[in-house]
């Protein structure tokens, strides 16, 4: 390649969407009923769209591995800001993978290889220093995951580096209280825990520590914040709150969130992304995937066929 | 008259049939001994640590006065005359903050090194292989080899240094510094488990935020495990205070605290002295058995600082809610302050 080119960055468009993979032959070919789409349709229309849409993240034949075991195999998928993008399918099918490597954290587990290019604004990853980059794609976990401090204290920590290093004092400027407090109304925490943020953030309900993991994910000032399964460990109605709440924050940063719930992907997300073993099945608009999907393996895994 | 409906009773009396209690009676014969001997070997224990208690309790209190706390000792055969065990109580006060001071930060760097670094992994296994062999050595042991190496030349500043230049090399802050090594391991060990304990969740919420190992450690795994480097630190502190070997060998066993010097603290510090521990052993019987009952006096003292000592490490280690209450506890809140060489 002409070295003075730039690189193809721009490759996945929105005109390659949707994108299909081959369809492997499935034995019981029995083809199943199609969703009921009367309501799922009525759910959708309800949610105006983003203003606007801009491909922050993109993925290129990407394959990811724990040792010898290719666990995503050739995947390639756009991140756009404004949108929520839900990677749904079984048990293994490398979701969490792929979404752990848009912020480089399948490094930290030993014997993960790569290959393929991510890239960020149009830069690789891999050559963005690790914790920048971390501070920019931020993470949300399945479990609530809060440090055992304050509720303050958990929300500051994911604040930039201070300039000046100092103690306590210095920990409570008016920019960081402000920092703080900005972040909890993001997450929608800020009213419950607005009476005493020196809590321990331990004694918080689950709900409302998953809410707090995404506050602090968002002090960071995120470009894109990835979700793993974040409402699996809650109750409909922390879900219900947290569902809004990621519909609401897609306009300022760019969403993925993997999930094992059919309705919630959904009920929150723009487009969707099927994996199955490993490999994108197919990937769309919400409403193809779930409504007109492609394949066959989409077919089946959303009318409960299997996973 | 309407008829109330009652809740079904509980049954009582010979209704109730219980598990039948265990009879050894047809056990084979030596599980049956077996069995007894366990009994015997617990009550037996029982009794002894009551006995201990109680007749420390009932010896040390008769002798025990207040003008013993105030008073330095004093040479003298006669017991009336051989003063209090001032000097002792702040020599093992000294001891216990020396020693303390050395292990406590160095203890929780080697655990947190073993535990979330643990690189070239041969260096982690001769580390965790020496802290194991320094657990298993006696103090007498530590203490000579601790008099061999504070008696060189170049570390006479630690202690007095005689006329013909010979250095003695024992001193407060060489019986500290030997006191260090002995409750290493305690400190290793507690921080150690707790760091293991903590879940991955932890660090992995931290590095998702783009935040160092050395970050993580300092501001949320560290405070963490608080309790758990207390109660290794109180462990430490037990050790050093029921030492006796290393002040009889490494603090030189004078009568009183002699300064060496002139400068106001660090001359103590150069300086001999006793503890508690090696002023019973002087008094009592064994040693040269001038003052039995200040001996008791003291020995009474030392078992209440050691009781207390258990108290805080159950208080430490068993409130999971409340442990930020103690003091010892709120003291290790500063971790998260500490300068950050990383950076």
């Amino acid at each position: 390649m002409d070295p003075m080119m730039p690189p193809p960055v721009r490759r996945i468009a929105v005109d390659r969407d949707p994108y299909v993979a081959p369809p492997r032959p499935i034995a019981n070919g029995s083809a199943p009923a199609p969703p009921t789409t009367a309501v799922s349709a009525r759910l959708h229309a309800a949610r105006p769209a983003a203003a606007h849409v801009r491909e922050r993240m993109s993925v290129e034949s990407v394959w990811l591995a724990y040792g010898d075991n290719w666990v995503v195999r050739d995947v390639s998928l756009p991140v756009r800001q404004g949108e929520v993008l839900a990677m749904i399918g079984a048990s293994g099918s490398g979701k969490t993978t792929l979404l752990r490597s848009l912020n480089r954290l399948t490094e930290i587990t030993a014997g993960a290889a790569r290959s393929g290019q991510i890239t960020l604004d149009g830069q690789d990853i891999h050559e963005l220093e690790v914790n920048d980059l971390r501070r920019r794609v931020t993470m949300v976990f399945q479990q609530p995951n809060p440090f055992p401090m304050s509720i303050f204290d958990n929300v500051a920590y994911a604040l930039a580096e201070r300039p000046a290093r100092g103690g306590r004092r210095r920990r409570r400027s008016p920019e960081i209280e402000h920092a703080v407090s900005d972040a909890l109304h993001r997450a929608g925490l800020y009213d419950e825990v607005a009476g005493d943020l020196e809590r321990s953030a331990l004694r918080l309900s689950g709900g409302q520590q998953q809410r707090l993991c995404i506050a602090r994910a968002l002090a960071a000032e995120p470009e894109v914040l990835l979700l793993d399964e974040p409402c699996s460990a809650l109750d409909p109605i922390s879900t219900a709150t947290i569902e809004e709440l990621i519909v609401q924050l897609r306009e300022s940063v760019a969403i993925v969130i993997v999930t094992h719930n059919l309705q919630q992907a959904f009920r929150v997300a723009d487009h969707v992304a099927f994996m199955h073993l490993g490999e994108l099945v197919e990937y769309g608009t919400s409403e193809q995937v779930f409504d007109r999907p492609s394949a066959q393996r989409t077919r089946d895994y959303i009318s409960g066929a299997f996973g | 008259m309407p008829t109330v409906e009652l809740a079904p009773a509980p049954p009582s009396g010979s209704a109730i049939a219980r598990a039948p209690r265990e009879r050894t009676a047809s056990w084979p014969l030596v599980d049956r001994i077996g069995y007894w001997l366990c009994w015997a070997v617990g009550i037996g224990l029982c009794l002894l640590a009551l006995a201990i208690v109680l007749y420390m309790f009932v010896k040390g209190i008769s002798y025990l006065r207040p003008s013993l706390f105030v008073e330095s000792p004093a040479s003298s055969v006669k017991q009336s005359q051989s003063g209090g065990f001032l000097d002792p109580i702040v020599g093992t006060l000294i001891v216990a903050t020396i020693g303390i001071a050395i292990a406590m930060p160095a203890g929780v760097a080697i655990a947190t090194w073993l535990s979330e670094y643990r690189r070239p992994s041969w260096l982690a296994r001769a580390v965790e292989s020496a802290i194991e062999m320094i657990a298993g050595v006696p103090s007498v042991v530590l203490a000579i080899f601790g008099l061999i190496i504070f008696a060189q030349p170049f570390l006479g500043f630690l202690s007095e240094t005689d006329a013909s230049g010979t250095v003695s090399g024992k001193s407060f802050f060489t019986a500290g510094a030997v006191m260090a090594v002995l409750a290493l391991p305690l400190i290793v060990a507690s921080t150690r488990e707790g760091l293991t304990q903590l879940s991955d969740r932890l660090r992995e919420a931290s590095f998702a935020l783009g935040r160092t190992p050395a970050t993580t450690i300092r501001r949320v795994l560290l405070p963490a495990i608080r309790p758990d480097i207390a109660s290794g630190t109180v462990l430490g502190l037990g050790r050093i205070i029921g030492d006796t070997a290393i002040i009889n060998i490494v603090l030189g066993l004078t009568v009183t605290n002699e300064g060496v010097g002139h400068a106001p603290l660090i001359s103590t510090l150069r300086g001999t002295g006793s503890t508690l521990t090696s002023y019973i052993y002087t008094n009592s019987p064994a040693g040269e058995g001038s003052a039995p009952q200040k001996a008791y006096a003291a020995a009474f003292v030392l078992l209440m600082v050691v009781l207390g000592l258990n108290g805080i490490v159950t208080l430490l280690t068993r409130s999971s809610g409340e442990r930020d209450r103690g003091l010892l506890s709120r003291a290790f809140r500063l971790i998260p302050y500490m300068p950050d060489l990383s950076r």
